[in-house]
């Protein structure tokens, strides 16, 4: 039996007096799509932040693909890549500079091959050759997005990776996401406020409130536990604080 | 998306390290390819600062015997501290321009280590540094009859010496820029500048008071600019100074190293590497 991408247990962060993750116990089975989700503060980046290695738990053990990240960390990065939109590319050097970089950075064999085959699947060659900060913000979050995939990365952490996307690319970009996480056999991690790009992507959802895991299980059964219609309409239930319990809809 | 194959990536460990090493040094040689005001503005301050100093040269030859005798000792002073200036801010630049760009999260997530990343911010100073010295160095010599490269290679163990002195400053405000965020960034342009006093640039450590004088030469720069005057004064290579400065720059490097490195872990700990940015 495969390990889960990620295992996580009494995962801890306290930064000073602020307790931002409160010992959560997180298992996210390899090769599937799982939303996390939660209000702002709920404990999401800071999550991210950890498998990442970005950040140290203050408590807690954290095991990624297999490996302890506190303790070997570097032997598994090269098979995990993520993508934020707060967080930049250097916006003087060109896509394709930059895309250079991180490929050479991932250890790439045929850097110039990777570029050539991402750019035309996501759509970029036209303005690989333009700086970074000259691009519209929904170029920016195509080439975030071909540096993610760089390394065709077995775990892939996307926080809001639709994110000033036009509706017609965002739903183009879910789809090769999707085909990805299929063809590559790869596990996807993705944090959005975007309750209808979670229901489309994700197969399994996490709710975060406070720093806490408070419900988590396939995004179908989740919906039907509520009663609810929509994944958003779940969300509002737990940001206000509703158990699927407590709902009158969901005893019937 | 068309058939999936997954993309070959080296597996050799030190292969690995090295294309890191490469990747970051092509990185800041990216931003320097791309704008030419960039690369004037390396070459601007060391012309400005020879040609200012030589005139102030050719003026004490005409006063004082001692100039007449040494007259390429202020020359020599002002183009050696740039070296070591531009050391420290080949450093420092290249860790804000991460930090101006919100990139450090990205880097860090990538398998970049933090002491590749030294060994390559090292290296862009290096360039740097010779991007801005070798154009003054070249014009001093019609200019004011002075070469700097007269002195063999006594300036080159003087270039390094400086260059990495002025590289382990560079690190440690870069730390400090790390630990505070980007309202220290001046420290990173200012920092370099309390020690000149104790170097030595322009006159001998001697005629500090008595009790800066050890203080002066706890620092690798005192020694080669005591060094530079030997040559230029006594003819003479002081191979004292020489092993000092150097056995100093190792001293000096592996601190501002575990500096940085512990400055970063508590980064690390305090979720600035997600945070930071303009």
């Amino acid at each position: 039996m495969h390990d889960p991408a990620i295992r996580a247990s009494g995962l801890t962060k306290r930064f000073g007096d602020i307790l931002a993750v409160d010992g959560i116990d997180l298992i996210v089975p390899a090769g599937r799509i799982v939303g996390l989700l939660g209000g702002n503060g709920a404990g999401k980046t800071t999550t991210i932040g950890m498998i990442l290695g970005l950040l140290l738990p203050s408590a807690g053990t954290i095991a990624v693909l297999g490996e302890d990240m506190l303790r070997h960390r570097h032997r598994v990065l090269p098979r995990m890549n993520f993508s934020s939109p707060y967080v930049d590319l250097p916006k003087r050097l060109t896509a394709r500079e930059n895309l250079t970089v991180y490929a050479e950075l991932y250890g790439l064999v045929d850097v110039r091959a990777r570029i050539a085959r991402l750019a035309e699947e996501l759509s970029i060659a036209e303005f690989l050759d333009r700086p970074n900060g000259e691009l519209s913000s929904g170029q920016r979050t195509r080439v975030a997005l071909a540096k993610s995939l760089l390394n065709a990365p077995e775990l892939l952490l996307l926080d809001e990776p639709t994110a000033s996307l036009d509706p017609d690319t965002a739903d183009w970009i879910r789809r090769y996401l999707v085909d990805y996480a299929r063809m590559a056999g790869a596990t996807l991690l993705v944090a959005s406020h975007n309750m209808v790009e979670v229901e489309r992507l994700c197969t399994e959802v996490i709710m975060m409130k406070r720093g806490r895991i408070v419900d988590q299980g396939a995004t179908d059964a989740l919906i039907a536990r509520y009663g609810r219609h929509t994944l958003e309409e779940v969300f509002l239930d737990i940001a206000r604080g509703r158990s699927a319990e407590d709902l009158p809809t969901a005893a019937q | 998306m068309t058939g999936f194959v997954r993309p070959a990536q080296s597996t050799d460990p030190v292969i690995l390290s090295l294309r890191r090493v490469r990747a970051m040094v092509v990185r800041y040689l990216y931003l320097l390819r791309g704008s030419l005001p960039r690369l004037l503005d390396l070459c601007y301050w060391p012309i400005m600062q020879m040609l200012v100093w030589g005139l102030l040269s050719q003026f004490l030859v005409t006063k004082s015997s001692f100039f007449a005798q040494a007259a390429g000792v202020l020359l020599g002073g002002v183009l050696l501290w740039d070296v070591m200036f531009r050391g420290n801010i080949g450093i420092a630049l290249s860790f804000l321009e991460e930090m101006w760009s919100r990139n450090l999260a990205q880097l860090f997530a990538s398998p970049l280590r933090a002491w590749e990343w030294g060994v390559a911010l090292f290296t862009v100073a290096m360039v740097r540094t010779l991007i801005g010295m070798v154009p003054a160095a070249l014009l001093a010599i019609p200019l004011y009859h002075f070469s700097i490269f007269d002195m063999g290679w006594a300036l080159i163990t003087f270039f390094f010496n400086l260059l990495l002195f002025g590289s382990a400053i560079g690190l440690v405000t870069s730390a400090l820029v790390l630990r505070w965020g980007l309202g220290a960034e001046s420290l990173c342009w200012a920092g370099i500048f309390l020690i000149a006093p104790l170097s030595g640039v322009y006159y001998p450590v001697s005629i500090l008071p008595d009790w800066l004088v050890p203080v002066a030469y706890a620092l690798p720069s005192s020694h080669v600019f005591e060094g530079m005057r030997a040559v230029l004064i006594d003819h003479t290579m002081r191979y004292d100074h020489l092993w000092k400065a150097m056995a100093l720059n190792l001293v000096y490097l592996g601190l501002s190293g575990a500096a940085f490195l512990a400055i970063f872990r508590d980064a690390r700990r305090r979720g600035t590497l997600l945070q930071m940015g303009e």
